[in-house]
């Protein structure tokens, strides 16, 4: 889900810089099996490295642009506690970026390079993002959905292969269920409100339901190349099956608030104890991916905007401290 | 244009009093006092910390993980060094 | 007015302040120069919004008429705010906001160091919670002060204009009314004569440090104390209290 780019071929050339051989490449497997942790200056195949980076810092970028959304109805939040809750909430993103971004750099490539891959649109970020937030009720289904299936991937996570990860994985899960609470509570206090209010929150839900599904990326069968990934335990569960966990376990949960689900093809399957559940529209999912969602763009250009912007600020910081240096050293 | 990114600092916070300071994870600051405050508002939003280092991460010196055999193997044949290399005899409290 | 009447409308100001300059804030995030500040400057907005209520909570209790803190922030109208029209002045770029919050902070600070002697014995200990948590904003944004003016000549031209532009908003927090009088002789609050004093030495200091000249004192801009406004506030007071407006009486 934040992770969706890891089922893309990995682009770069097989040729690297140093010899791999066959006994290598069979002992890190081996360390691998034994659930040892990979850290950041032991030997690992070129490939773990790279998909780990891309992994790493597109979970990041996704945090970053993340504040967006919820950023925007900050301003308008209906109570003084709200608003504290929801900027203590999108705060944490902020912070969670930066655990992520402190753990791709452990792998050696810099803060830097990160950002100007997400600014030039080479690196990607969560499509879930991409998707405007219309309402209070938006609010409380971003929560609800989005951070509960960014809970059902991360959970894993924390037990991933790679130690700095796993560790930041660990800090963000601590913190993240508090995020998925805040959103059900919103929606809980609507449901229970006016017919206005219930109407925003059916809105919200219908709007946010199916790309939350699309977090989890394509279904098994398109996923060909995860398998290398899940050998190297840098993924842990197949989308499909985080896919049905969400599902059977949020489907109660919109009961509970009275709400109707958006899906005509949704039917609880006493036999196997799953939810049974329509098709997704995968064009949809590609065209979001490929930069053609409601909001690719609005996102980029406030960012680009923001990093632009503080270029000046940055350089000063920069001049000062060489400055300061300076005169120490005299 | 500098173009130069702000150094990274290694931060390191201890949590409790008595307990050792425990690497945590890294910032980008511009100078000590930046680094020290960044830490703060990363790594301990929620009281997590009584006291935080911050060191820039050119200056950490690691051992090398290529050579854990020869750095670190030797100790372990002196097994003399841990308490359970000696059987005591019963009765004999405290040790 | 009376003393009771004086204190009400003095932490009312006091919350209006806080959350003027929370709202503010709040619009920067997401935008700010490097990912650790933003951290920084949604703490620094949380303390804000976290005295706006501890304000705007006591004096619904002085008040007594059974209004909250979401009363008085969001089914109040324009005229009624008695912030300091400093605070509701735009963003701008990050070296004007961390101006403006450098000149205010350094006057509120001495302001809550001296109501926590004060004789209300609430007022004092919200004063000394919010104490703890300018003292850390002060620092942390001087030292940005200072590293702007003392960065390149880039970031030392606008930082310079920054304090230009808002210095005619200075003189206003040590304008005395009735009711900052009123809390000095009745409550023991502090002095706005006093403080200036100590304002005027403290930011010189921090100029000079910062290379920065200190402003010519010209007119200075005043009314936001009595309710009377900036355009900036109307447009700041309509978004944030839609939501409220909208739907009258609904639950959040």
């Amino acid at each position: 889900m934040y992770t969706q780019g890891l089922d893309q071929k990995d682009k770069q050339p097989a040729a690297i810089d140093r010899e791999e051989t066959a006994e290598q490449l069979a002992a890190f497997q081996a360390r691998i099996d034994a659930e040892e942790k990979i850290e950041a200056k032991d030997w690992m195949p070129e490939a773990y490295r790279r998909t780990l980076v891309r992994q790493i810092s597109q979970h990041a970028h996704s945090e970053i642009i993340g504040m967006q959304p919820e950023g925007n109805w900050l301003t308008r939040a209906p109570t003084l506690k709200r608003k504290a809750i929801l900027l203590a909430k999108i705060q944490d993103e902020a912070g969670h970026g930066l655990y992520l971004y402190s753990a791709a750099e452990t792998l050696g490539v810099s803060r830097d390079q990160m950002v100007a891959g997400l600014l030039s649109g080479e690196a990607k970020y969560s499509s879930i993002f991409n998707y405007p937030a219309l309402t209070w009720a938006d609010i409380g289904a971003i929560g609800w959905l989005v951070d509960g299936a960014a809970i059902m991937n991360q959970i894993p996570l924390c037990r991933c292969s790679y130690g700095p990860y796993s560790r930041a994985m660990i800090r963000v899960c601590k913190e993240e269920s508090f995020h998925q609470r805040q959103g059900f509570d919103i929606l809980v206090t609507l449901c229970n409100g006016t017919p206005q209010q219930k109407a925003m929150a059916q809105d919200a839900l219908d709007r946010w339901w199916w790309p939350s599904l699309m977090m989890f990326g394509p279904s098994d069968k398109e996923s060909k190349h995860s398998a290398q990934s899940m050998a190297w335990k840098i993924k842990r569960f197949t989308n499909d099956e985080l896919r049905q966990k969400f599902i059977d376990v949020t489907v109660p949960q919109a009961e509970f608030l009275g709400l109707r689900v958006p899906d005509d093809d949704l039917e609880f399957d006493a036999e196997t104890g799953h939810y049974r559940h329509g098709e997704i529209d995968w064009r949809e999912f590609l065209d979001v991916l490929a930069g053609n969602g409601p909001c690719n763009r609005q996102r980029m250009e406030k960012r680009r905007k923001a990093h632009d912007d503080g270029a000046w600020v940055r350089e000063a910081a920069q001049a000062y401290a060489e400055k300061h240096a300076a005169k120490h050293a005299a | 244009m500098s173009g130069k990114e702000w150094p990274l600092y290694e931060v390191f916070i201890r949590s409790k009093s008595g307990l050792s300071h425990r690497h945590a994870g890294s910032v980008h600051a511009a100078d000590d006092q930046m680094a020290l405050d960044a830490a703060r508002d990363t790594y301990t939003r929620r009281s997590e910390g009584v006291s935080i280092w911050v060191v820039r991460s050119s200056q950490i010196v690691a051992s090398d993980p290529a050579e854990t055999a020869a750095f670190f193997e030797p100790a372990e044949d002196k097994i003399y060094r841990h308490p359970t290399f000696y059987d005591m005899p019963d009765g004999v409290d405290n040790l | 007015m009376n003393k009771e009447g004086a204190l009400l409308a003095y932490v009312t100001r006091l919350g209006d302040n806080a959350l003027v300059l929370g709202q503010r804030m709040v619009e920067q995030v997401a935008a700010y120069p490097e990912l650790e500040e933003e951290l920084a400057n949604a703490n620094f907005a949380l303390d804000y919004i976290g005295q706006a209520r501890m304000f705007y909570s006591y004096a619904g209790e002085l008040e007594g008429q059974g209004r909250g803190e979401d009363d008085f922030a969001f089914l109040r109208d324009e005229n009624e705010f008695r912030n300091l029209l400093l605070l509701e002045q735009p963003n701008g770029h990050f070296g004007e906001a961390i101006t403006r919050l450098v000149l205010f902070e350094l006057f509120y600070l001495a302001q809550l160091e001296a109501l926590i002697r004060c004789s209300d014995e609430r007022l004092a200990a919200i004063a000394a919670r919010a104490e703890k948590e300018i003292r850390y904003h002060l620092r942390h944004n001087t030292q940005w002060l200072v590293r702007l003016g003392d960065g390149t000549d880039d970031s030392h031209r606008r930082v310079q204009a920054s304090v230009n532009e808002l210095w005619r908003y200075t003189g206003e927090m040590f304008e005395a009314d009735d009711i900052d009088t009123i809390v000095e002789k009745a409550w023991g609050g502090p002095s706005l004569e006093r403080l200036e004093e100590r304002w005027r030495s403290d930011i010189n200091a921090i100029l000079i440090n910062a290379t920065l000249v200190r402003p010519e004192d010209g007119g200075m801009a005043t009314g936001g104390k009595a309710g009377r406004h900036s355009e900036h506030l109307g447009y700041m007071i309509a978004e944030m209290q839609y939501l409220q407006r909208v739907h009258p009486g609904a639950s959040w």
